[in-house]
């Protein structure tokens, strides 16, 4: 019994202790911001790994979850002789909930893993300790850009996402189920709110790519630098960020929709 | 090697020799003691009150069979480690005193080359080589193509510029390690197993580099190692670590003299003696017989 006991309160001393270690990353990494933002060549470079290498997952899927929409609420709401509100449960669906959890669900395996196995594999082939013993600090070098490139990508890749959505949406609903088309987009344009709806919609992804970003880098560098470290590292991220998503969601939904 | 540039040398290496000057001294390692912690918060104790100087201008050898903390003792000495006890000095700052800002100061002049190469596998040698220029100085792109240039024919590189890290044999990325550890014109170059997996012929030019870089450049240099034979070819001095002490020290030839047992077992290589073949366990026909009633 005391000895389950010691083991737990070991346990959990290793939990506060990366949770430690990753703060103090974090505060590390936002330290090189200024000096970054000077050489914002280095962020568009990641801007193009995470963000433009994700696009294809994203688009992808936006399509085909707006398609799938059109089709479970045109199900419902043609019992009520409501379809012609498809366009705003479409949109509404997409801008508030699906289109930042989804997006970043998606971030989280495509780009946050790609982070993850990349900085681990700097790690375990010294490359983070040569750039240490250069003189140059690894986390302002390398991460950093990382980070904001991410940060600036996950709200694009949600709108992008959020667009597409909608048009997959149209595509099932017009030309396929018969729904108006001026009523798809009028009933839109009345009923969605761009302070409410669209501004909540950007802050949780600004939220889940600053969340998402940190979990992925963190685990990168914090990985223990052999094959299996890195793998165990990655699967973290996966986990962890999608956890963290889907948490932040729904206080986020709260503080905003709740009460 | 001609007799004129033997000369050379060992008048450089007298001129250096431990005891002459203490503004000569360029690393000074006193009663160092430090521990791993191991896998289950144990801590494995590494050295045990080592004491250790370099002196500028010399090639210092660090030899020791594997597992005695040489890369270890390399990551102290550039202040990525700390140890638990003692002091280390480099150039005259004590490694404990110094903030990150001083440290980084420091490292700009001292050039590490990792046993891996450590080479940023996303750019070409050309990149590589050119990456601590571009992060340390404002020269235009002129004159960092000369400099990095000159590095690579210096290693006898420079018709691989272009090609990347992955296109290389291990040899060859150690070289270029070597031009990219030499870019900012350190005082000081730290090797760690630089001969490790290496043909006779990559060997025969690392060795070759290593003496006339650190003779050309007026460097100094601190190469760890257990390649015995290749390494006391070109120290000036020789430190033998085992068991987290200093077990012999001296010229190579003192060395390949000492009438210590431990010394002469890991310079004749055999599998046991002072030094254990097996690893410390309980008796062997007591464990086996253990399940026996």
């Amino acid at each position: 019994m005391i000895s389950l006991l010691h083991h737990w309160l070991l346990q959990l001393f290793s939990i506060f202790r990366r949770l430690g270690r990753g703060q103090l990353f974090l505060i590390h990494l936002l330290g090189g911001v200024g000096v970054i933002l000077l050489r914002f060549r280095l962020v568009i470079q990641q801007l193009y790994a995470i963000g433009v290498h994700s696009l294809l997952i994203v688009i992808v899927a936006g399509l085909f979850v707006g398609m799938v929409l059109g089709l479970q609420g045109y199900n419902t709401l043609v019992d009520f002789g409501a379809e012609e509100s498809l366009g705003v449960l479409v949109a509404l669906s997409l801008v508030r909930e699906l289109g930042p959890v989804v997006a970043a669900l998606l971030y989280a395996g495509r780009a946050g893993s790609a982070l993850t196995a990349e900085i681990g594999l700097m790690k375990a082939t010294e490359q983070l300790s040569g750039m240490e013993m250069m003189a140059v600090d690894p986390v302002h070098r390398i991460i950093t850009p990382r980070f904001l490139a991410g940060f600036l990508s996950l709200p694009l890749l949600t709108a992008i996402f959020t667009v597409l959505g909608v048009f997959g949406g149209y595509f099932v609903a017009v030309p396929l189920l018969g729904v108006d088309d001026g009523a798809f987009w009028s009933q839109m344009q009345a009923r969605v709110d761009f302070y409410d709806d669209i501004q909540s919609g950007v802050i949780k992804s600004v939220v889940f790519g600053f969340v998402v970003t940190w979990i992925a880098l963190f685990e990168g560098y914090d990985a223990t630098p052999t094959s299996e470290g890195v793998s165990r590292s990655t699967t973290r991220t996966v986990v962890h960020a999608s956890l963290a998503v889907l948490g932040l969601d729904f206080i986020l939904t709260a503080l905003m929709f709740g009460a | 090697m001609s007799s004129t540039a033997r000369k050379k040398r060992q008048s450089y290496a007298a001129r250096n020799r431990p005891g002459r000057k203490r503004a000569n001294r360029l690393v000074r390692i006193r009663d160092l003691e430090f521990s791993h912690e191991g896998r289950f918060g144990d801590a494995a104790t590494l050295f045990k009150g080592v004491n250790l100087d370099v002196y500028r201008g010399q090639v210092v050898a660090i030899l020791g069979p594997s597992g005695t903390g040489k890369t270890t003792l390399l990551k102290l000495i550039g202040g990525q480690l700390s140890p638990a006890q003692g002091s280390i000095e480099v150039d005259g700052e004590a490694l404990s005193m110094l903030k990150r800002k001083g440290l980084y100061q420091l490292r700009k002049r001292i050039g590490m080359l990792f046993q891996s190469g450590a080479l940023l596998t996303d750019m070409t040698v050309f990149e590589n080589v050119a990456f601590p220029v571009r992060e340390h100085t404002d020269l235009p792109e002129v004159m960092i193509q000369d400099l990095v240039r000159m590095k690579l024919e210096a290693v006898g590189l420079r018709g691989a510029e272009s090609l990347l890290p992955a296109e290389l044999s291990g040899g060859m990325a150690r070289r270029v390690a070597l031009a990219r550890a030499i870019a900012l014109d350190p005082m000081m170059v730290l090797y760690d197993e630089p001969f490790t997996g290496q043909d006779p012929i990559s060997m025969g030019v690392l060795i070759k580099l290593i003496r006339e870089l650190n003779r050309t450049l007026r460097l100094t240099s601190v190469v760890v190692s257990h390649d015995v034979q290749e390494t006391l070819s070109i120290a000036d001095y020789v430190y033998l670590l085992a068991e987290g002490e200093v077990i012999g020290k001296g010229t190579p030839d003192q060395i390949r003299h000492a009438k210590s047992p431990r010394v002469q077992q890991f310079l004749r290589g055999e599998p046991d003696g002072p030094v254990p073949f097996h690893y410390p366990a309980e008796d062997f026909a007591t464990q086996l017989l253990g399940g026996i009633e």
